[in-house]
């Protein structure tokens, strides 16, 4: 596969007052991967997401996403990448079908094309039942499904999602990564925070933020050889949560 | 790209619409401020508990009792032996006013000379106190007058007539353009910037704050949504809503009470409009810089309030401190209140209040402004 960087970011830093959030971050992204971003609580995964979909200025480095400048290009960024928040941030007072019509119209969509993506996506989550319920009704494992939907109704190049399988239940956990994998089948890359070490089986390559600095980067299966090693432990008892406690025990910022 | 104003102001009046509150609070607001606001804030002062101390005993003492006994302003529901007794019942809150009629008041009055009546008001509440004193005034001399013109009485009597025609004259000049001096007529088209207020000041605030809490406002700026299409798309109903609601209030205001503006009615909607926009302006500043809805409700409270005891609303301007006129001159009720005023009860013409216009217009501009400043939507 050819490896061309969707996100390239290199000494990215977002500093807070005296609270140094993000220190000094570079990797990148290749199209068409599933890119997982994972550490503790507080290690700064939001702050750096944030600042590559042009929700926060970096106070040092550069990086581009999607081919358009962090810095100055932020608006341009924006129409080329879906984003899935921590907190969910659909419109509860609107239908399941009103708030995928809204984004698709934002993204400038056109009404027909909107309908059939709308019932293509509704189709894939078993939903078309539903999507004249107001998204306020649904159970929380629902409306993480389907804001997934709503950051891909425009088939973005690239999405980010924070924490989306936060309070989810197992089964949904499941069929959450199932969508993810359906996506990034079709072209789309993932970006994709977690704290959920088993999900970090499902990514591609992972890095491991600790402290506000990338502290691993690699394919999970390399992660967990390196570390066998370095610890001594047979490769195959080797899990991705052991890799974490090892990094993160370093850590100094609590939760 | 196509605008998606469309789209989001269609968002925007779907979720007004499946609001259980907001549209009954929008066909009640009217009907309140129409029907009931006028008869609470009315100015004049009734009910103002009076005790006579008739020492004279005499036809004109007793025409002056039954005069205020009349009077709707005055009730009379203690009696006092003397002056004592009346002044520990005005101590016990009983008593507004005393009436003290010296004894052969009529008798010196037909020679000129001798202790005048004496009044004395519970001046704690100093409108009340000294309304009081100018109704019971009135009263007394209509009741001298009375007497005068039936039995012929000369000297002070005489006088005191002629006191009383000059003070109808100057009540006269005083009532111009609201001939019965009906306070409803003076405090209704004031009262409807109440509308404005509401809609395009507390709404979008509170539109805008419910989608910060909820962090529907970051998925929004994750878009290519530029910030004023946001906004806009959420004014532009409210700006339509507002002048609907004042265009209602007009119609109750003529139903109810025959009020129709002397003057041309669409220049009662272009200040109302203007004002909506300068208030909405203001609202979204507030917005863009609290991070709380409690944060920003508070501070909008903050400045609504003296927006509103600044605005000669309820007090004149004139007869404010000089330095509190010149504040008036920084906020928007003033103008449009002046505007209401002025074309409803006078007809004024768009020309002779095109300073309020122009200010509104530049308000209007600053904070657009500052409210283009406050918008972030990387930070």
């Amino acid at each position: 596969m050819e490896k061309t960087p969707i996100i390239s970011v290199r000494d990215l830093t977002k500093q807070f007052g005296s609270f140094t959030a993000v220190d000094n971050i570079s990797f990148d992204v290749y199209r068409g991967e599933i890119f997982g971003f994972l550490g503790a609580n507080g290690a700064g995964k939001t702050t750096a997401m944030r600042m590559l979909c042009g929700l926060s200025f970096p106070t040092a480095g550069t990086g581009t996403v999607v081919g358009f400048d962090v810095r100055t290009e932020s608006e341009l960024i924006k129409r080329h990448i879906g984003y899935m928040s921590q907190r969910f941030s659909l419109y509860e007072d609107l239908t399941v079908a009103e708030n995928m019509e809204l984004y698709g119209g934002i993204y400038g969509m056109n009404t027909t094309d909107i309908r059939a993506r709308v019932n293509e996506l509704l189709d894939r989550l078993h939903f078309a039942d539903h999507q004249h319920d107001l998204v306020g009704s649904l159970p929380l494992g629902w409306k993480q499904k389907l804001a997934f939907m709503v950051a891909t109704i425009h088939r973005p190049e690239l999405v980010f999602l924070d924490e989306p399988t936060g309070g989810v239940d197992p089964i949904t956990r499941r069929q959450f990564w199932d969508l993810i994998r359906t996506t990034a089948q079709e072209g789309t890359t993932i970006f994709v925070t977690t704290h959920y070490m088993d999900e970090a089986e499902y990514c591609d390559r992972i890095t491991m933020m600790v402290d506000g600095t990338i502290r691993a980067l690699d394919t999970p299966a390399n992660l967990r050889r390196r570390f066998a090693d370095t610890l001594h432990r047979p490769y195959d008892d080797m899990t991705m949560e052991q890799v974490f406690y090892h990094l993160a025990r370093e850590a100094k910022r609590g939760e | 790209m196509k605008s998606v104003l469309p789209i989001l102001m269609r968002k925007e009046i779907t979720q007004f619409r499946r609001n259980k509150v907001l549209p009954r609070l929008v066909v009640m607001m009217p009907i309140m401020l129409v029907l009931i606001m006028p008869l609470v804030t009315q100015m004049d002062i009734k009910n103002i508990s009076v005790v006579v101390l008739d020492e004279d005993r005499s036809l004109l003492s007793t025409r002056i009792e039954n005069h205020l006994a009349n009077s709707d302003y005055f009730r009379m529901p203690e009696s006092a032996y003397d002056y004592n007794q009346a002044v520990e019942l005005m101590d016990q809150g009983r008593v507004d006013l005393i009436v003290s009629i010296p004894a052969h008041f009529e008798r010196d009055m037909r020679n000129g000379h001798g202790k005048p009546i004496s009044l004395t008001a519970n001046a704690v509440n100093a409108t009340k106190g000294g309304q009081g004193i100018q109704y019971a005034t009135q009263t007394i001399i209509s009741a001298v007058t009375e007497i005068a013109q039936e039995s012929g009485l000369t000297g002070a009597a005489g006088l005191t007539a002629s006191a009383v025609s000059q003070r109808s004259d100057l009540i006269t000049v005083q009532n111009r353009y609201n001939p019965t001096s009906n306070y409803r007529h003076f405090m209704l088209p004031a009262l409807m910037i109440m509308v404005l207020l509401l809609v395009c000041t507390f709404l979008p605030l509170l539109n805008i704050m419910t989608e910060k809490e909820h962090g529907t406002i970051e998925q929004i700026n994750v878009t290519p949504v530029s910030r004023w299409e946001f906004i806009l798309a959420k004014l532009i109903p409210y700006w339509l809503l507002a002048l609907v609601m004042i265009g209602f209030a007009m119609l109750l205001a003529w139903a109810v009470y025959g009020l129709v503006p002397a003057g041309n009615p669409l220049q009662i909607f272009l200040g109302a409009f203007l004002f909506s926009l300068c208030m909405s302006g203001f609202s979204v500043t507030i917005a863009n810089i609290s991070n709380t809805m409690q944060q920003a409700i508070f501070v909008l409270f903050f400045f609504v309030i003296q927006f509103m005891l600044l605005s000669g609303l309820f007090t004149p301007i004139c007869s404010m401190p000089a330095w509190a006129q010149v504040l008036t001159y920084a906020f928007p009720p003033r103008y449009v209140i002046n505007i209401f005023r002025s074309v409803y009860l006078k007809g004024t013409l768009l020309s002779e209040l095109w300073f309020d216009y122009t200010m509104l217009t530049l308000l209007s501009a600053a904070f657009y402004t500052l409210a283009t400043f406050t918008y972030k939507k990387q930070n």
